[in-house]
């Protein structure tokens, strides 16, 4: 370390061994009301969005705007280019054919829904996100092998140094380890 | 976390409600039967008419039996662990088979009436039916068809046969030795499917071809078998019949392949229609010219609306997937769809100029329908609802969307 720069605590983070020590622990955190916290495993857990009381994501309404968007766009495209802007006779049809236009309208919708979700996923997620506070906890790096984890943030509106320090250590897992973050 | 259910005290044994459903169907079917006779031979040309409305029926009742085999074989062939409780009703389903054998002897007797374009003499005497003669002939009409139901009977009784036999044995080789048989099956069943569908529906009008019918009637058959599954598992449920092994997750899988398959479906039609339509050669356009005339555009107009853009935006959600209530609703309107999806790809060939309906459209749906449901019964009555000694069972039951 060679400057020195001021750090604040960013929050605590605790260490599990066992997804039902994780579960467990994520039931209380729920239960004790705390809102900016998350926990990290190095693969899916079935039953963890429960047990977090994460809500349903609205992501589903944004692919179907998107979808929909689609189809309109390839409608109006296809309408435009056909039939306004250079009027051209294919095979004999009409100017403006349906049929003729199903297959770009198809896709559109597709590619369109499918842009949503990937974007949105993306969006709701806050991600990229180059760097994370967690970081620095060397301890972290398990999340990604065999140590499962839960962080809560300082932001949180309950959160206490103190109080949250105490309630962390209870929750089953190794004791709570503070993480510090720069100041900007 | 696995979740766990209590299946102590579920009853899984149709029990005392076999008898009455074979009761009801058999009762159903008399009715049906009476009145298709008192009409058939009392109305002008009613013999004629009966086994047009006969083929329309039995196209659509073949259909659901078809979708049986399908959903069993395809289980199999991917392993798949969610279904294991409502495959016994599939199995049912598919078992029907052998009526349908038995259904099909109408048809066998009425080939001069359903197809007269090509059992005419002087069909030899048209260029492209003579080509077509070869295939298109009474004598390998009537084996083809002996061939499909030896393979549809067989793949039938024997899913069916090997499950319930390792309910008592709890043997692992017969899941094996399904799993090993459902790959050749599948090749089986499409092709039969395919050529079934052309020999069904597309020789109604022999100087139309489009190869892709099969593929059509296949959506159609795996489309109605989904929305049947669903509402047998759930009025056996209002019955108080296997209420903890079918869980609304289960309900969940099977809504979102109606959607699928409703998407197919118009996916299919709209790739038929369109490469028809741009071609634009008459012995092809003429198919979709029969529906589009007289009172057949409202009709092909509604089919595009109720069998795809209806269904579409009821499914697309999950809440009526996941809704018993709503379900309900939606499976019974795809098989209603269907069947007027089955009355759309047959009855225009006959009727040119028109809807001309009929009351033995109903009647011989009353009939077949009574039939269907009695063989239904009967096969779910030997066994068990659910697969008990399947190894995929537990996970089938803990299932879960996530």
């Amino acid at each position: 370390m060679s400057a020195e720069r001021k750090t604040s605590l960013w929050g605590y983070l605790i260490e599990f061994e066992t997804v039902d020590q994780l579960i467990h622990a994520a039931e209380k955190v729920r239960d004790a009301g705390f809102d900016k916290w998350d926990a990290h495993t190095p693969f899916p857990v079935h039953g963890l969005d429960k047990a977090m009381g994460v809500k349903r994501t609205i992501l589903p309404y944004l692919v179907f705007v998107g979808g929909f968007t689609g189809l309109i766009v390839a409608i109006v495209m296809q309408w435009w280019m056909n039939a306004y802007d250079y009027p051209y006779i294919i095979s004999g049809k009409p100017f403006w054919s349906i049929p003729a236009n199903f297959p770009i309208m198809f896709e559109l919708t597709v590619l369109f829904s499918a842009f949503a979700t990937f974007f949105g996923m993306l969006g709701f997620n806050q991600l990229p996100e180059l760097y994370h506070p967690l970081f620095s906890a060397e301890r972290f790096r398990r999340a990604t092998s065999d140590r499962f984890f839960i962080s809560i943030e300082a932001k949180d509106p309950k959160f206490h140094a103190e109080k949250t320090k105490s309630f962390a250590d209870t929750l089953g897992g190794a004791p709570a380890l503070a993480v510090e973050e720069e100041d900007e | 976390m696995k979740k766990t259910i209590d299946r102590s005290n579920e009853n899984r044994s149709l029990g005392d409600l076999g008898p009455m459903l074979t009761r009801v169907g058999g009762i159903v079917a008399a009715i049906g039967i009476l009145a298709t006779l008192a009409i058939a031979f009392t109305s002008d040309h009613g013999t004629e008419r009966f086994f047009k409305s006969y083929t329309t029926n039995f196209a659509y009742f073949l259909s659901l039996s078809l979708g049986g085999i399908f959903f069993v074989v395809i289980q199999h062939l991917t392993s798949a662990t969610w279904s294991v409780v409502v495959r016994r009703i599939a199995e049912a389903i598919a078992a029907n088979m052998l009526l349908l054998l038995g259904l099909f002897i109408p048809i066998a007797f009425g080939m001069d009436i359903i197809y007269h374009h090509w059992t005419d003499p002087h069909a030899a005497s048209d260029p492209v039916l003579a080509a077509k003669l070869g295939y298109l002939n009474k004598p390998f009409f009537l084996i083809r068809w002996g061939l499909y139901f030896l393979i549809w009977v067989v793949l039938s009784r024997f899913f069916h046969g090997q499950s319930v036999k390792q309910d008592t044995t709890g043997d692992i080789d017969h899941t094996l030795r399904m799993q090993k048989w459902s790959a050749p099956a599948i090749v089986l069943f499409a092709l039969t499917t395919t050529f079934a569908a052309f020999d069904l529906i597309m020789s109604l009008n022999p100087h139309w071809y489009s190869t892709i019918l099969g593929v059509y009637y296949f959506a159609g058959c795996a489309l109605s078998a989904f929305a049947l599954i669903a509402m047998s598992s759930m009025w056996l449920q209002a019955k108080g019949r296997i209420t903890e092994s079918v869980t609304t997750e289960h309900y969940h899988d099977l809504g979102k392949l109606c959607f699928a398959f409703t998407i197919f479906w118009a996916y299919i039609g709209f790739s038929q229609f369109m490469l028809i339509w741009y071609a634009n050669i008459p012995e092809e356009t003429e198919w979709y010219l029969h529906r589009i005339t007289g009172s057949w555009l409202p009709f092909s107009w509604g089919i595009l609306i109720a069998h795809f853009v209806v269904p579409f935006l009821f499914f697309i959600s999950r809440i009526p997937k996941r809704s018993r209530a709503f379900f309900r609703f939606g499976a019974v309107y795809i098989l209603i769809i269907h069947w007027c999806d089955m009355y759309w790809v047959t009855m225009p060939e006959w009727y040119t100029d028109g809807i001309h309906f009929n009351l033995m459209d109903i009647t011989l749906f009353l009939a077949m329908g009574g039939l269907f449901l009695v063989g239904m019964a009967r096969r779910l009555g030997k066994a068990s609802l659910v697969p008990e000694k399947d190894p995929r069972l537990e996970g089938s039951l803990a299932f879960e969307n996530y």
